[in-house]
């Protein structure tokens, strides 16, 4: 059996998707730039694609510049800002301690430009607190750049309380919506974002292409020189399979938001009952406000990397915020922020679910997890010291 | 290509050696929770050999696997063998880790230095009696300690 749980990272390319996509791969080559009439029936395939997303998330065609995915698009977005509110002598952002690090690298390096960053504490249940936040603004305050829901816990912010804020003050708002976008209603106006970025392969949507939503008005700096592509704001040929197939794979994701989302967010809810009666776990992130596939835990006295690779021995693809995975010698920020100790957060366990997920998954999940988080407690000389009272539990 | 070789994941997967000796001549623990590698080392010496050796690791897979893999190394060999057991030897028989894993074997050399420490501050032996190898000259300095007794 095979069971795919991180839909978090990224997800199964729609078979709708790829059927549209594939004309565009084959003989509908032409370049959109150019004036012959293949050159055109590209241009009107991506003018398709950008009528269609606008129309999902409540935008003007004309406000949705295509990019090479979430990253570029929060990075376009936070230095567009940035270099508007220089102009206008401000040089202060908002922004939390959980962003993705498409964000917060890009704020770093701000931050050695010059800018101060103030990054809103999120708290143990993952979202911040509006109170907070409005307190962060200053007149000097260039941009609030808030995650509509976290990759790692899956909670969601208070995003429509942050933009009323936000355009209240005429501040610019953005929002890192990468693992929101199909998944929750998006309603940019409703919302008062005037910036959101979305990535397709995070709603079965091909790899290595995304979009960035400026409001009209908005101005945006382009990362990329060269042509006069995507108004003169992103240069480069245009990824026409891919944002036809984007568009697709988000037209299919809305249509069928109503049906799946409560459907995964009852097995999300038989998945962290199950995993709760594992002693000395914690959920990760708040029970409710959650993404409806995210369920995110850690263990006392085992390692996230052991984890995994004996979850993926029995077929069940997660993932863990555990240094070893990480790839640096800190544990996931995320958890770190949450207040999770370092041992602790070393413990982690990420299990997204998707819309092909079943009851009987989640159950295998559950047994599997159990099992696999004993035998390595079983040998934890950290577990033991635990167990025989001579370190305290923290979970 | 794959995060670790077949022998890792082996060793990982059926770690040898797992548990604790209760009655252990020597015990070694290196590593914190907050790095997120820990290990133990549990050695029942007899005569200046390690007749029995046991472990207990929290950490990642590659910390799991050097664990098993540097017993296995150990089991049945004099102390002065013991006692020069390098990482390279430990990553080398476990057909080598990612070098950001090679850590993990030297967190391996040393829970074994540390628990042969123990040995020593425990008996009053010194790392010089065992060095030579030489099991005459040990046991010499068995029957020397003993008439200092
Ligand atoms: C919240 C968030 N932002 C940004 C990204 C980056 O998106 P991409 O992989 O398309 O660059 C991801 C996904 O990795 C994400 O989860």
């Amino acid at each position: 059996m095979k069971i795919y749980a991180d839909n978090a990272a990224t997800t199964k390319l729609s078979a709708n998707a790829l059927r549209a996509m594939m004309p565009y791969l084959e003989e509908q080559y032409g370049n959109p730039s150019s004036l012959n009439s293949e050159g055109q029936r590209a241009k009107e395939a991506i003018e398709g694609a950008r009528e269609k997303i606008a129309s999902l998330i409540g935008a003007y065609p004309r406000e949705i510049t295509f990019t090479s995915g979430g990253s570029e698009a929060d990075n376009q977005a936070i230095l567009s800002a940035a270099r508007a509110g220089e102009k206008a002598g401000k040089k202060h952002i908002v922004s939390t301690a959980i962003e993705h690090h498409a964000v917060l690298h890009t704020l770093k390096k701000l931050e050695k430009e010059g800018f101060s960053v103030t990054l809103l504490d999120p708290h143990e249940n993952g979202i911040v607190r509006v109170p907070e936040l409005e307190a962060a603004l200053t007149p000097d305050t260039c941009l609030v750049t808030v995650m509509t829901a976290n990759n790692e816990i899956g909670t969601v912010q208070p995003i429509r309380e942050i933009g009323e804020i936000c355009r209240a003050k005429k501040i610019p708002f953005h929002t890192d919506a990468v693992q929101a976008v199909g998944h929750l209603p998006i309603d940019v106006g409703a919302d008062r974002v005037d910036m959101l970025s979305a990535s397709a392969h995070k709603f079965h949507g091909p790899k290595g292409t995304g979009f960035l939503y400026a409001r009209r008005g908005i101005p945006l700096t382009n990362l990329i020189e060269g042509g006069a592509q995507e108004r003169g704001r992103r240069a480069g040929t245009e990824n026409v399979a891919g944002i036809v197939g984007m568009a697709a794979a988000l037209e299919e994701s809305a249509a069928r938001m109503p049906e799946v989302a409560p459907r995964l967010a009852e097995l999300r809810d038989r998945l962290i009952r199950g995993l709760s009666e594992i002693p000395h776990s914690v959920l990760n992130g708040d029970p409710v406000k959650r993404l409806p596939g995210n369920v995110n835990f850690c263990f006392e006295g085992i390692e996230g990397e052991s984890l995994l690779l004996l979850l993926d021995d029995r077929g069940i693809s997660a993932s863990s915020g555990s240094a070893c995975t990480s790839g640096s010698l800190d544990p996931s920020h995320v958890l770190l922020a949450i207040g999770r100790v370092h041992d602790v957060a070393h413990g982690s366990l990420r299990l997204t679910l998707g819309e092909d997920t079943t009851t009987a998954e989640v159950d295998a999940i559950v047994t599997a997890v159990k099992e696999v988080v004993a035998h390595l407690r079983g040998f934890s000389p950290v577990w033991r010291d635990l167990a025989e009272g001579k370190s305290k539990f923290i979970l | 290509m794959a995060l670790y070789s077949e022998k890792v994941m082996d060793h990982f997967r059926n770690p040898r050696n797992v548990g604790v000796i209760e009655d252990a001549d020597g015990v070694g623990q290196v590593g914190n929770a907050k790095c997120g590698d820990i290990m133990k080392m549990y050695l029942k010496i007899e005569n200046d050999v390690v007749t029995d050796v046991k472990f207990e690791t929290f950490g990642c897979g590659s910390a799991i696997a050097s664990s098993s893999m540097a017993t296995e190394l150990i089991k049945g060999k004099p102390v002065s063998e013991v006692m020069r057991l390098t990482n390279k030897a430990v990553a080398e028989a476990l057909d080598g880790l990612p070098d950001y894993k090679m850590h993990c074997s030297v967190l391996a050399e040393e829970a074994i230095k540390a628990a042969l420490d123990d040995y020593y501050a425990k008996t009053g032996r010194t790392p010089e009696q065992d060095a030579t190898g030489d099991p005459a000259k040990a046991d010499g300095d068995e029957e020397q300690k003993g008439g200092e007794e």
